[in-house]
């Protein structure tokens, strides 16, 4: 009998177990800074849907919890998620006080944990599938739409980090273009600057231990540290040379912190390029020199596809370091979704906290993705095109 | 001959000369006034003066043990788990898991853990401890699942249990690679451990804080500093530890 369960199932049901029936599911403030009181599935709900979603997540639960078939184990965890999904902004509207504007209503540990629960039924399932790179791009952006028509729907609105947000779209939206340029312009300019100089580390090998034991301590250096170092030399820059307060230098603000976001990405640039290159199979480069090709052509046309793989892997690691960094630029004035965090955490107020950390690990996690899909792209393209 | 001698014991001595450097810095920081002096405006302290350095290294050096510590066993712990028969179903989905954790920044799992454990050095902790785990748990699943096949036949061949060849066989021979990962944790969590006293953690980063408050360029070189040059030293030290570690299980130094 015990090998009918799901060893995962039995995980994942005990979490719903406790989160559906012991943890609170949402949490009801007179404000958004003093201490909430809990509510449970079937208080936070209306008389007819609480039951309801206590039956689907059970259910869920269930077909977890048995050794069921792939494809009604992804169905029973989206069903529960949408459901889940749709009914924590019904809670919402339904805890809040008629016309009281001040209550907050938020999520609670038990909500979080059923999330978590059927995320992992579904991760698990989805990993089991094995879909292709571009499948996973496609679930990506069906479920980057799915979040997207709920928020434009409203149906979240009544919940205390989308008050937050009303509060402030403006400056949500200036800061988040902030973040992403500041991740991806660093991102670009390491890329700029990094395969040049691991194309070099690569050739001559006497730079090669130098260079990387330079970029290898930068990376020792915190970064809170680093950001406030810059201070002062792009402060003296500003206003000693010529032109360079126009372009945007400043001693405090986005400058110091493009360029200690450039200088950490440099190393894992510089270090896959030349692992990269490194790894081109010697044959190749032989052939290559055979067919009469010139250094140039041998670098562009045979070195350089070849060791793409390996150098797109550093790039993916750039730039969800990036996304993740960009966050503390907050702390020298550098803008980005840090902010909110920041502001949050000085206020004690978790929903804006929540604001600033929701984008960002949801930005960083879509660009794993992403990228790790065009990695395998790449190199399957690459195994196909040379069989060993 | 003699300059061959001499590149050799460079290192080291750079080494040795760093620990004194650190050593002399931490626990007299008075004597390199007049270095940090240039860096300061307006007659501000050039030494953090809102505490000891030596305690808050120590602290500092306190949190990141405790949190490596408790990641080493959660992680080699899951790792052993999901390699043996009875977990292995656990495997692809741990791997997905650990990718998934990676991409969150350790700013949101400290602020967003301060509301369940409060201000200080709590939250610190779980965050250290979260991001610690990744990079251990990644090399122990590496290391336990790329040993040499013919050796762990050899060992169910001469008659060894399970828990025989787990600690006989396959935990030594993953063990350089393990250390690796521990190595990569510790300077993570060096580093991010500054960022802990956003959240009122008593750390190294208290005095950066301090220095970008006040804008006072001395107090965050400091801080600074003294945190790179523990990471470098605690690399360094670990990678001597893999590297004999690794000669020990007759494997080639990488």
């Amino acid at each position: 009998m015990t090998t009918r369960f799901d060893k995962l199932g039995v995980v994942i049901a005990a979490i719903v177990a406790y989160a559906a029936f012991a943890a609170p599911f949402a949490t009801l403030r007179a404000n958004r800074i003093v201490p909430g009181e809990a509510r449970s599935i079937l208080e936070a709900l209306p008389p007819t849907l609480g039951p309801l979603l206590l039956a689907v997540v059970v259910v869920a639960a269930v077909v977890a919890l048995l050794k069921t078939p792939l494809i009604l184990r992804l169905a029973a965890s989206v069903v529960a998620l949408a459901a889940l999904a749709l009914l924590i902004g019904v809670a919402g509207g339904f805890l809040t006080p008629e016309g009281n504007s001040f209550a907050r209503i938020s999520p609670a540990s038990g909500f979080w944990l059923l999330i978590f629960a059927f995320t992992l039924l579904l991760a698990d399932g989805l990993t089991r599938l094995n879909l292709s790179p571009s499948a996973r791009i496609a679930v990506l952006v069906v479920t980057a739409a799915a979040i997207g028509m709920l928020l434009v729907s409203g149906s979240w609105n009544s919940l205390s980090i989308l008050k937050e947000y009303a509060n402030r779209a403006d400056s949500f939206w200036a800061e988040g273009s902030k973040h992403v340029t500041l991740a991806l312009g660093s991102l670009a300019a390491a890329v700029i600057a990094g395969l040049p100089l691991g194309i070099l580390c690569h050739r001559v090998e006497k730079l090669r231990a130098g260079v990387l034991n330079v970029l290898n301590i930068i990376q020792t250096i915190p970064s809170i540290a680093l950001f406030g170092l810059l201070i002062a030399p792009l402060g003296w820059v500003a206003t000693h040379v010529p032109g360079a307060a126009s372009l945007g230098v400043r001693g405090i603000g986005t400058a110091p912190a493009f360029v200690a976001l450039f200088l950490y990405s440099l190393l894992p640039v510089v270090a896959n390029t030349v692992v990269g290159l490194a790894g081109v199979p010697r044959a190749a480069n032989d052939a290559a020199r055979g067919m009469g090709m010139t250094e140039r052509q041998r670098l562009f046309s045979v070195e350089f596809p070849l060791a793409f793989p390996v150098i797109l892997t550093g790039i993916r690691i750039v730039l969800v370091q990036n996304i993740g960094l960009a966050t503390i630029a907050a702390l020298i004035g550098g803008g980005g979704f840090g902010v909110f965090v920041f502001q949050g955490v000085g206020q004690t107020a978790m929903d804006l906290v929540l604001l600033g950390a929701v984008p960002t690990v949801a930005l960083a996690f879509a660009a794993a993705i992403i990228l790790d899909a065009v990695i395998e792209m790449t190199s399957t393209r690459r195994r196909e095109a040379q069989p060993a | 001959m003699k300059e061959a001698g001499v590149k050799a014991w460079l290192p080291s001595l750079l080494r040795l000369a760093l620990v004194v450097l650190l050593i002399a810095f931490v626990t007299n920081p008075g004597w390199f006034e007049p270095l940090l002096k240039p860096l300061t405006e307006s007659n501000a302290p050039a030494i953090y003066n809102q505490g000891s350095l030596l305690t808050l290294t120590l602290l500092h050096l306190r949190t990141v043990l405790i949190a490596t510590v408790a990641a080493t066993i959660v992680a080699v712990a899951l790792a052993i788990l999901v390699t043996r028969p009875a977990g292995v179903e656990f495997l692809p989905l741990s791997r997905s898991l650990v990718n998934i954790g990676q991409t969150f920044p350790p700013v949101a799992v400290l602020a967003l853990a301060v509301p369940a454990v409060g201000f200080g050095e709590k939250p610190t902790l779980i965050a250290l401890f979260l991001y610690g785990l990744l990079p251990i748990f990644e090399n122990a699943l590496t290391g336990l699942t790329t040993l040499p096949a013919n050796v762990v036949e050899a060992a169910r061949g001469a008659g060894m249990t399970g828990w025989q060849r787990l600690v006989k066989v396959e935990l030594p021979l993953s063990a350089p690679i393990i250390l690796g990962g521990i190595r990569l944790s510790v300077v993570i969590s060096l580093a991010t451990a500054t960022i802990g006293s956003t959240v009122a953690a008593r750390t190294l980063g208290e005095v950066i804080i301090a220095g970008l408050l006040s804008n006072n360029l001395a107090f965050v070189l400091q801080g600074g500093l003294i945190v790179a040059a523990l990471a470098v030293l605690i690399y360094d030290g670990l990678s001597t530890i893999e590297r004999y570690t690794a000669r020990r299980m007759g494997q080639e130094t990488a």
